[in-house]
């Protein structure tokens, strides 16, 4: 198979053409701007659509709209951008519409900055947009993964009818690896059932809504998604284990960080400390299992996260507070070193 | 004895959420026959604004979407491009086309998208209870301008045709009236021009509608209507702004400021 | 021949039809309410009615068919 050393934003794109992405409405904003760029390039060769939009409230809705007929769309940002696009999150969520959504998060709050984030980790596992609603969350750790999980996102989004997002980081969007790009037959999922694409006198008119003014009916619509969502919580969870069956501190880390926490778990073990590495591909369904599998001889857990703290709170809840979980972050944009966590954990491993 | 009048087929039989009097029906009613007269339902996709005629998705029989608010002519672009042999209209009230949607209605028309926009026009938020919109005119009393709208405070209206005819990408512009049999010959017509132009790939078309609001304005409907002739159309000026099939600023009625 | 139709249940009683018609024979009623409690619209002079349609022109409910 063919190895091409791409950047990880044009890697996301690449792949989304692939897997049969018809359609990018996005706005520009650093660090994921290459990716834009180079749907612009590629996008009308393969018979596609890219249109900049007038802004990210814009390229969400026209996300909508396309996603409404069928066709996989999708639209990239990063943090600021994609606090602008909650509203229309939410309307793609209530209105059970599959689309990805790539957030290649900058720090912030506010304006922030441009180097790498993981701040927005409670924004999109919890709350991008109002009401009651989930989204897919991948969270990749290299350009291969970014491959691999934007094909996955837009397979998943069309089974389950929902928005997916690929939770990246200044980091891997900015940085070149080899990536092979398997061969993709695109699932085709029938969406005849319910796409608005015109009726062609054959069938009832079908209408995209998520307006509900019964209470009832709302409710209703929301416990239907949510059992949806107890189906994904079973069967979509992902993880990375290693070193984990004889460790007595779990180091938890997703996405670029995870590459840091490796290095500084095989620095612990070399030194004696017998640390494993968790690392949750999915952060939404969090893999609950297959933490408590990984955890289950650890002593103790450390969550090191570019942010000051966020999926710590979902580990803690994960293993129902039964063992002791610390927390080890840099935030900004500021990238956490490999000494730094050995530090914590040789910290953690003195206390034990 | 020939039926000479009946509801057009698309246009879905059913009552209608709206008061009494309120003019929705009536454009409705000849965007359907616009619709049934050239034979485009099923390939028809409307978008829905959010505001009284939020759910007119349950009236028109073509496939219809419901977005959020402003945002249909975002939602009606996505439509378009992945879709370009359909038509494609939106729906909008003043409130969400001239306010929250501003940015919205000025890039879909710059950009020539090829779609309709249906624009009702009737001074005022309906659905929220009578709040001031952006086209409420100079000292109406609305629920935020209990003293009437007073641009020292409030600022002035958007005259939209106006506006958007000075737009390249805008193909048809053109301001009219649902308030006599007369006028409402004229808004059937600039509908079906509107979508002869979206068949003819002419780019952006908007009719803007002026409408009334009889319940929000405390007025009977026929004094509803009265408003709309003596009050609204001095303001906004019936006629066409911008035509590109034919000439520009041509048949405006002078304004009045 | 012509005639205009009410259907009285869509009738919202709006009375938009009565100022439409050139003939000055499309009244409300003044006692009937239909289910919905609106004195709906009618014909007071079927004779007269000249098919124009310009009543269902006029209604915001499509509540009136005409024939001739």
């Amino acid at each position: 198979m063919e190895r091409n050393l791409m950047k990880g934003n044009e890697a996301l794109a690449e792949a989304a053409i692939r897997a049969g992405c018809k359609c990018f409405f996005g706005y520009p904003i650093t660090p994921q701007t290459e990716l834009a760029a180079y749907m612009a390039k590629r996008m009308h060769k393969a018979g596609g659509v890219f249109l900049q939009a007038e802004s990210e409230i814009a390229a969400i809705n026209m996300v909508l709209g396309a996603a409404s007929t069928g066709v996989r769309a999708m639209t990239s940002s990063s943090s600021p951008g994609v606090s602008l696009k909650s509203e229309g999150v939410s309307y793609i969520a209530g209105s059970d519409l599959p689309a990805v959504i790539i957030n290649v998060e900058r720090g912030g709050p506010g304006l922030g900055g441009i180097q790498p984030s993981q701040a927005d980790y409670w924004q999109a596992t919890k709350a991008l947009g109002h009401g009651d609603f989930q989204l897919l969350v991948y969270a990749p750790a290299s350009v291969q993964e970014m491959v691999d999980y934007v094909v996955k996102a837009f397979d998943r989004a069309d089974k389950y009818r929902m928005p997916a997002m690929i939770l990246a980081d200044g980091l891997l969007g900015q940085m070149m690896e080899p990536v092979t790009f398997p061969e993709i037959n695109p699932n085709a999922y029938d969406k005849s059932g319910w796409a608005a694409n015109g009726h062609k006198n054959a069938r009832e008119h079908h209408i995209i809504n998520s307006l509900y003014l019964k209470p009832e009916e709302l409710e209703k619509s929301i416990t239907d998604r949510f059992k949806k969502y107890d189906i994904i919580k079973e069967t979509e969870t992902e993880a990375e284990l290693y070193l984990t069956e004889d460790c007595d501190i779990l180091v938890c880390a997703f996405g670029a960080t995870a590459r840091v926490v490796k290095s500084a778990v095989n620095d612990a073990r070399a030194q004696g400390i017998k640390a494993g590495l968790f690392r949750p591909k999915t952060l939404w369904p969090f893999p609950v299992k297959e933490i408590n599998e990984a955890a289950k001889n650890a002593k103790a857990l450390l969550s090191v996260e570019m942010s000051m703290g966020q999926m710590v709170d979902d580990i803690k809840l994960a293993i129902n507070c039964s063992k002791p979980v610390h927390f080890f972050g840099r935030t900004g944009g500021v990238i956490p070193t490999p000494a730094e966590v050995l530090d914590e954990i040789k910290k953690i491993g003195g206390n034990l | 004895m020939a039926v000479v009048f009946e509801r057009p087929k698309s246009l879905i039989d059913i009552p209608t959420h709206y008061c009494p009097g309120c003019t929705h029906g009536i454009v409705h009613r000849i965007l359907c026959e616009v619709i049934d007269e050239m034979g485009i339902e099923g390939d028809t996709i409307g978008v829905c604004p959010v505001g009284c005629s939020v759910m007119a998705y349950d009236y028109f029989n073509c496939d219809m979407i419901e977005a959020a608010h402003g945002r249909a002519p975002a939602v009606a672009t996505g439509v378009k491009r992945t879709n370009p042999d359909k038509y494609v209209f939106t729906y909008q009230g003043d409130g969400d086309l001239a306010a929250i949607g501003t940015a919205e209605t000025v890039h879909v028309a710059t950009r020539g998208e090829n779609i309709v926009v249906i624009f009702i026009n009737n001074t005022i938020y309906g659905m929220t209870g009578g709040q001031m919109a952006p086209t409420t005119i100079p000292g109406q009393v609305t629920q935020t301008t209990p003293f009437g709208r007073d641009p020292q405070l409030a600022g002035f209206p958007v005259r939209v045709c106006e506006m958007l005819s000075t737009l390249t990408g805008t193909a048809l512009a053109q301001r009219v009236a649902v308030d006599s049999v007369p006028h409402i010959r004229e808004a059937k017509k600039a509908i079906r021009k509107a979508f002869e132009n979206q068949k003819a790939g002419r780019g952006f078309s908007i009719v803007e509608v002026l409408s009334t609001c009889p319940t929000n304005w405390g007025l009977a409907p026929l004094d509803a209507i009265k408003r709309l002739q003596d009050e609204m159309i001095p303001y906004y000026p019936l006629g066409v702004y911008k035509d590109v099939t034919e000439g520009v600023f041509e048949n405006v009625q002078g304004g009045n400021e | 021949m012509a005639k205009m139709t009410v259907i009285t249940e869509r009738c919202k009683g709006c009375g938009l039809c009565t100022a439409a018609c050139p003939k000055k024979i499309v009244s409300l009623q003044k006692e009937k309410r239909n289910k919905k409690g609106y004195f709906y619209a009618e014909c007071t002079d079927q004779s007269a009615c000249i098919g124009c349609a310009m009543c269902a022109m006029m209604c915001p409910d499509c509540a009136i068919t005409v024939e001739k």
